[in-house]
């Protein structure tokens, strides 16, 4: 017990926590700085939709370590190789929500919005995408979970993180420093799944949350 | 001079760096690759598939009848949901030194299979629902008129109504648990992962970009059939969308 806590008091213990966390919030905000922009690029038209989610459908194929692993002869080892392996990894859950969020916003209130004489850039940022949000948002918190736990693999391509321990753990054969590793990213994990469910439920505008009650 | 005067031998010397070059940093050893497919590769390819195959074989036994009682006792619902989806929320890697260092499981294929069980469950048991739910009541309605008993009905009406939604949740499952499978090996599990952590531990990128490419294929392989699978299962749908 007292060796397991003592994990979490090395020096190094918070620069790989840093260095995870790091990683995985620049993975996502660069996920969402490409893939929301295309999602409202492909929306106007129905095979570029169709195109960008089988896209990301395909993307979403991709076992995590592999393309880590594929990175290597391009970045070479370390934090680069990680950082692009892992945003690469963030773009298709937000991809295939932003389109899907996007385009089931319902028609007539489309039409509404255009009779209220509204611009079509009005309509976008005033009426689709707070309609969307809530998809887009658990777009978001899909890839946000995700990418906590593949970093966790970064450690194979020696960009550090939480994934050290649990290596470390191994080779050492040491329960403390295995599990240590494992509960601190579980509990990354678990974290980021509620805080990303709290923002989604923030984002959801006053009116459709009415509504959805109504509808019970 | 004497190159420029023989173009060919020139452009035949630069090609030959060029290989050679290659061959130093030696990205992709044809060489190799060729002697060794049948004896390292095939095995670790269809190892990968074994364990796939029967994580999802026996994740359907557990949430085909977890997901009918869900359908039919709601109140069950919720709990199942937040239980499976903490298992899925727990990164694998994380998962499976939990099962090794604290569940006392000794390494192999066997917690492997368990930790990709437990990641396929959520989506499964949740498209099972889905599924059920889907079945308009005027079916079932029908299906009783016709004095079908309710085990005829679930079995005759609902399940194969509900089947293209749970076979697009077998889907989402498979192509996650490829993906899962590959980490697998670091707990000697075998499968693709094995290449990448060998060509990583012995720096010899043939192996590790062998094992990414094929791990990457079969996922896509395994993504693509299911959605020729669901559409087959659902011909009602392709007719509708004919009609209209």
């Amino acid at each position: 017990m007292q060796e397991f806590l003592q994990v979490f008091q090395r020096s190094d213990f918070i620069s790989n926590f840093i260095v995870h966390i790091e990683i995985s919030a620049l993975a996502v905000l660069f996920g969402v700085l490409v893939a929301i922009p295309i999602a409202i690029l492909v929306n106007r038209s129905d095979s570029a939709s169709t195109l960008a989610i089988n896209i990301g459908n395909l993307g979403r194929a991709i076992p995590s370590l592999a393309l880590l692993v594929l990175m290597f002869p391009i970045f070479g080892l370390g934090f680069d190789n990680a950082l692009f392996a892992v945003t690469l990894l963030a773009i298709p859950p937000i991809l295939i929500n932003g389109v899907v969020g996007l385009r089931q916003v319902n028609p007539q209130t489309l039409d509404a919005a255009k009779g209220m004489g509204l611009s079509g850039r009005q309509i976008l940022s005033g009426v689709q995408v707070p309609i969307a949000a809530p998809i887009i948002f658990a777009g978001i918190r899909t890839s946000a979970v995700q990418v906590v736990a593949s970093v966790t693999l970064a450690t194979f391509v020696g960009a550090g993180g939480l994934g050290d321990y649990i290596v470390e753990g191994f080779q050492r054969n040491s329960t403390a420093i295995a599990v240590a590793g494992a509960l601190a990213v579980a509990v990354l994990a678990i974290i980021t799944e509620v805080i990303f469910a709290g923002l989604e439920r923030g984002f959801t505008p006053k009116g459709l949350r009415i509504a959805a009650k109504r509808g019970k | 001079m004497d190159s420029a005067d023989d173009p060919p031998t020139a452009t035949l010397a630069l090609l030959q760096d060029l290989f050679e070059s290659q061959e130093d940093k030696g990205y992709i050893d044809w060489g190799w690759l060729a002697d060794n497919f049948v004896e390292d590769v095939i095995p670790a390819f269809l190892q990968h598939i074994f364990l796939c195959v029967v994580s999802l074989g026996i994740a359907l036994v557990i949430s085909v009848p977890l997901g009918i009682l869900c359908a039919r006792y709601r109140s069950i619902y919720t709990p199942v949901t937040i239980l499976t989806g903490f298992f899925y929320t727990i990164p694998s890697f994380a998962m499976f030194t939990l099962l090794i260092f604290v569940v006392g499981l000794s390494v192999g294929p066997t917690p492997a299979i368990i930790a990709l069980v437990l990641y396929s469950l959520l989506v499964m048991i949740r498209n099972v629902v889905t599924g059920l739910d889907s079945v308009p009541p005027e079916t079932k309605d029908a299906a009783r008129g016709m004095g079908l008993t309710d085990r005829q009905i679930l079995f005759g009406v609902e399940l194969p109504l509900a089947l293209p939604v749970i076979v697009a949740g077998m889907r989402i499952a498979m192509v996650t648990v490829i993906g899962i499978a590959v980490i697998g090996a670091y707990i000697d599990a075998g499968g693709l992962g094995d290449l990448i952590f060998d060509g990583i531990d012995r720096d010899f990128p043939t192996l590790y970009i062998t094992g990414a490419v094929l791990a990457t294929l079969l996922a896509i392989v395994a993504d693509l059939t299911f959605v020729r699978i669901e559409r087959l299962l659902s011909p009602w749908s392709r007719r509708a969308r004919g009609a209209t």
